[in-house]
């Protein structure tokens, strides 16, 4: 018997349970996906928003408030890319600058601080690559971009090293209360836990909808995007947004935190929430909504095109706490964007309420941060040396795009919630991340998976286990 | 930091061959730095007929074109280290390298000669909607699953591009048992060489779909099939006009790019035509003392060019050494008039030993048209061509005599006529 179970190890997920790792309790995450990261936690634009845009008074302004001041502390601890590089929303005419200052008002009211309207001069200052068409702009310092990966992943992490247990592959299909606990059933088999926390993304309406009278109803929001080389990765230097609109913060241009360019996303409702394709009619629009932020888009330095699924709940809304007709069944659901930014603040709050109530205990062994983690490709020549004298296995460069070492990849392979995919290792390491998108890594890195995993090389998948390379071997079919 | 005359980047067929013509040129004191675990470059994956014809007037495998280069290299005992990645090159020319066995090594050297290949486009480059599952790969990714590892990436292949690797894998794939659905290519005519189609596609009854692109990728976990269109002449897909085609594989074979990330990085001027160095008639970048050659300077389709222009630039490497290169640029070479590019495109009549070569493609396909020379307005050369396409690289010939009979030349243009 579990003390807890978090269905869902997308960011969400994985700040609860970071946060419950703290605690004395047995747990146990479980994702239908083969790694941690596989939903919308993948997908997004990687914005740690200040918070003007939630609507005074809602959890997505509390907690995004929280999210972020906790950002920059948290970030360091645990190792993630996090930039705080400020944001513009931009008016492209004088008639709008009223909405900036009502933008600025409501973001005071919800407490976000050092917000500033700019003069046309003042902003293209900041930004010589927006366009001149731009007449003023609100400015927000305490903007940021995050790595959503390493956000995700490293929590994940800290979470499995003080004990929380994650079972990949394992698709919740039905959940049934007993008197004081639930049986959950995974696959073909039944875990049975004292309370369990719905993290499920897109479709945690279906999770909470199973239990609770209260029914939740999650409409997929696509957004599409294309993301350019980092050789572009300066083009602005800030978070560019236009004012935004009924389907939320509009098509924005940015860095990433890894220094990438970003432009997206697109905001279409769908009814398929599976559906993470991307579409020529997207593309074009992210490309021509930019355009009007930006001078000329660098289109040729365009290295790949993705889709995130946000989960819109029909009240608009948060669904964060435990379900008022259920007990033991927490919701963290309708996450949406400000999720990424709030995610630990929801983490610490849910990790509050479920140990309260399990009456837990702190661990006296926790421990607080991540093992050792290097990255070579930043260091400098004399550091880089010293690091192969120590390990030669940071003298073989498998991606030369990320200029990513052996030595990295098979920490990745070997480290808590170890990757065990080529997406994994992606993610983990951007080895595959760079301008030639695995072409040249790929087969390398399918070939210290199945090494380090003692797995034949083709049982080894992308992402989940059907997303496999190879099928087999040279004129086998003839 | 150990000192270096030349220290070569790559040991591809233009690093061998760079390296020979450095030697024979009269300096010994070379280095060849690869980051493979073996010589040869690309050649080591492409295991089918076809190198070598202008050079050793037989067909060879690539593996046995490179391994009469290796062989050489090894007779002359010039020094290689393998699995070394150069990873960055100076102003001052010092170039570091790291490997797994001697750590970070750094060379002084006296010249720099670039030939690191170049690599596969990805799909991002052309950003075709729809799902981003497994079985899409690069074309060569394919091929060194095939021919080095043994493994089959597919069993029902859609191939995306006509370039030769395309078109050689598209015979691969058949002949290791996968079916080829077609190769779909979104020109009006295919960016291989003509006997490529011939021998790889005809032959096998592969249907070649000229003027088509893939419009969208099906498969949420592995690729389950693709649309393909029809485009019109500006290359955007014809509504009404899409097909589904089941195949669980999709290799592009969608350009190459000159691997030019180091080159960029000391701040040696790429043609954005060409994304390679711009370089003189001594295949010398902008930067002095930085030779360039093969792939990394501008895409080749016959390795023997790869290896002739790679001599090449060894010599002058050390004539460049020797204090017998002329730095001054005197006359433009451009392109122009349904030329895409030419290399070199700077030239100085001093550095010209009999005559010298002008490379470059056409930007479309031309039928009957003349390759015409200008020596600033004077036409010097129009010869007739029954065909040029983008596909296949030419040459022309510049005498020396030519040159010094006009000491005021200025420009030189390469460009295509109708009559
Ligand atoms: C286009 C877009 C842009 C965004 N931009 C930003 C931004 O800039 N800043 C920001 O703060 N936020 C942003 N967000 C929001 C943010 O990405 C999300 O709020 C956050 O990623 C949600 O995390 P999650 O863990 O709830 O969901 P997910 O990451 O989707 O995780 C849910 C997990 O549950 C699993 N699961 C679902 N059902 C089951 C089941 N039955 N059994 C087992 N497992 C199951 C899934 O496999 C998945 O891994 C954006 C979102 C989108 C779509
Ligand atoms: C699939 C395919 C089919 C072909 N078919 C034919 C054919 O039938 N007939 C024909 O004549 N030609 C053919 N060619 C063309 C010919 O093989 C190439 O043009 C030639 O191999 C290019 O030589 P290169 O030395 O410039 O580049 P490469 O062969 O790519 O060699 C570059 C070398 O540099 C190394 N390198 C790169 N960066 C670094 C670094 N930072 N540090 C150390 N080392 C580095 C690489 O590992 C590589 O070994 C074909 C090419 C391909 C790709």
């Amino acid at each position: 018997m579990y003390d807890v179970l978090i269905i869902g190890a997308g960011v969400i997920g994985a700040s609860v349970a970071r946060a419950i790792s703290k605690y004395d309790l047995k747990v146990i995450v479980v994702d239908k996906h083969s790694d941690v990261c596989e939903g919308t936690s993948k997908a997004n634009s990687g914005i740690v928003h200040s918070g003007y845009d939630a609507k005074p008074g809602t959890l997505k302004a509390k907690f995004n408030l929280i999210g972020n001041k906790m950002m920059g502390e948290f970030c360091q601890r645990y190792r993630v890319p996090f930039r705080r590089n400020g944001s513009l929303v931009l008016a492209f005419d004088v008639n709008e600058i009223p909405k900036l200052e009502a933008l600025k008002t409501q973001g005071t009211l919800n407490g976000v601080e050092g917000l500033e309207v700019l003069s046309k001069e003042q902003v293209l200052a900041m930004e010589p690559n927006l366009s001149s068409q731009v007449a003023a702009a609100l400015y927000a310092p305490t903007g940021g971009i995050v790595d959503p990966f390493e956000l995700t992943i490293s929590q994940a992490e800290v979470a499995n090293q003080n004990g929380v247990e994650f079972q990949f592959n394992s698709l919740v299909s039905s959940i049934v209360k007993q008197t004081s606990h639930f049986q959950v059933f995974v696959n073909d088999t039944m875990i049975e836990s004292k309370t369990v926390i719905n993290c499920a993304g897109v479709f945690s309406d279906e999770i909470n909808n199973q239990l609770s009278a209260h029914k939740l109803k999650i409409t997929p929001r696509k957004g599409e995007y294309c993301l350019f080389d980092k050789e572009v990765g300066h083009f602005v230097d800030r978070t560019i947004f236009q004012l935004p609109t009924a389907y939320g913060k509009g098509v924005l241009v940015t860095p990433t935190a890894e220094n990438n360019l970003l432009i997206g996303p697109t905001a279409y409702d769908i009814d398929d929430k599976y559906d993470n394709s991307t579409t020529a009619e997207g593309i074009k629009e992210v490309l021509s909504k930019a355009s009007q932020s930006v001078k000329s888009i660098p289109t040729s330095f365009i290295i790949t095109a993705f889709s995130g699924l946000r989960a819109t709940e029909t009240s608009g809304d948060f669904i964060i706490g435990e379900a008022k007709d259920v007990e033991g069944f927490y919701n963290a659901a309708g996450i949406e964007s400000p999720g990424l930014t709030a995610a630990p603040a929801i983490g610490d709050y849910l990790a509050d309420l479920v140990t309260k109530k399990l009456n837990a205990k702190m661990k006296t062994s926790y421990i607080d941060g991540r093992a050792d983690l290097v990255r070579f490709e930043p260091l400098s020549v004399a550091d880089k040396s010293k690091l192969i004298e120590s390990n030669h296995e940071f003298g073989k460069i498998i991606c030369r795009c990320e200029m990513v070492t052996l030595a990295e990849i098979k920490d990745a392979i070997h480290r808590p919630v170890g990757a065990t995919t080529i997406d994994g290792v992606k993610r983990r390491t951007r080895a595959g991340a760079g301008r030639c998108q695995g072409g040249f890594c790929g087969p390398k890195v399918l070939e210290i998976l199945s090494k380090e995993l003692h797995k034949d090389p083709r049982e080894i998948a992308k992402f989940d286990q059907q997303a496999i390379l190879l099928v087999g071997f040279d004129k086998e079919n003839l | 930091m150990i000192n270096k005359d030349i220290v070569i980047i790559g040991g591809g067929p233009a690093g061998l061959a760079a390296a020979i013509g450095a030697y024979e040129a009269g300096n010994k004191n070379i280095v060849i730095l690869e980051r493979d675990n073996l010589l040869g470059g690309i050649l080591n994956q492409c295991i089918h007929n076809g190198f070598g014809l202008h050079t050793f007037k037989e067909e060879l495998t690539g593996p046995e074109y490179s391994a009469r280069y290796v062989k050489k290299i090894k007779d002359l005992n010039i020094e290689t280290k393998l699995e070394t990645m150069v990873i960055d090159i100076s102003n001052e020319l010092i170039v570091s390298a790291i490997s797994e066995n001697e750590g970070m090594v750094q060379y002084q050297a006296k010249a720099v000669i670039l030939t690191m290949g170049c690599r596969e486009r990805p799909r991002g480059a052309l950003s075709i909607p729809g799902y981003r599952p497994s079985g899409i790969f690069s074309a060569g990714t394919a091929q060194r699953f095939v021919n080095i590892e043994g493994y089959m990436p597919g069993k029902s292949v859609v191939i995306l591009g006509s370039g030769d690797i395309g078109l050689i894998m598209a015979r691969r794939m058949t002949l290791e048992g996968a079916d080829v659905k077609m190769v779909v290519e979104i020109m009006p005519y295919s960016g291989g060489l003509k006997r490529n189609i011939v021998q790889c596609l005809d032959d096998f009854s592969i249907p070649l779909k000229l003027s088509h692109t893939v419009t969208k990728i099906h498969g949420s976990t592995r690729v389950s099939g693709v649309t393909i269109a029809k485009v019109d002449d500006l290359r955007n897909p014809i509504k009404g006009t899409e097909e589904y085609v089941e195949c669980d594989t999709l290799l592009l074979s969608v350009g190459l790019i000159p691997e030019n990330e180091l080159s960029r990085k000391v701040g040696v001027i790429i043609n954005p035509k060409t994304q390679g160095p711009i370089v003189s008639e001594s295949l010398e970048t902008s930067i002095k003392g930085i030779f360039a050659a093969g792939n990394v300077l501008h895409v080749h389709d016959l390795v023997d060019h790869v290896s002739s222009e790679a001599y090449l630039a060894g010599k002058n490497a050390v004539k460049y050494i020797n204090g017998l290169l002329e730095e001054l640029k005197m006359i433009d070479i451009l392109a122009s008039d349904g030329v895409r590019y030419t290399v070199p495109s700077t030239l100085n009549v001093n550095n010209v030993e009999d005559l010298t070569q002008i490379r470059f493609r056409s930007s479309d396909v031309y039928k009957d048209a003349y390759v015409s020379v200008y020596f600033d307005e004077e036409r010097i050369l129009h010869s007739k061509k029954r065909i040029l396409t983008p596909g296949e690289m030419e040459t022309v010939t510049i005498l020396k005599k030519w040159l010094i009979e006009r000491p005021n030349l200025k420009t030189i243009t390469v460009k295509i006529e109708k009559e």
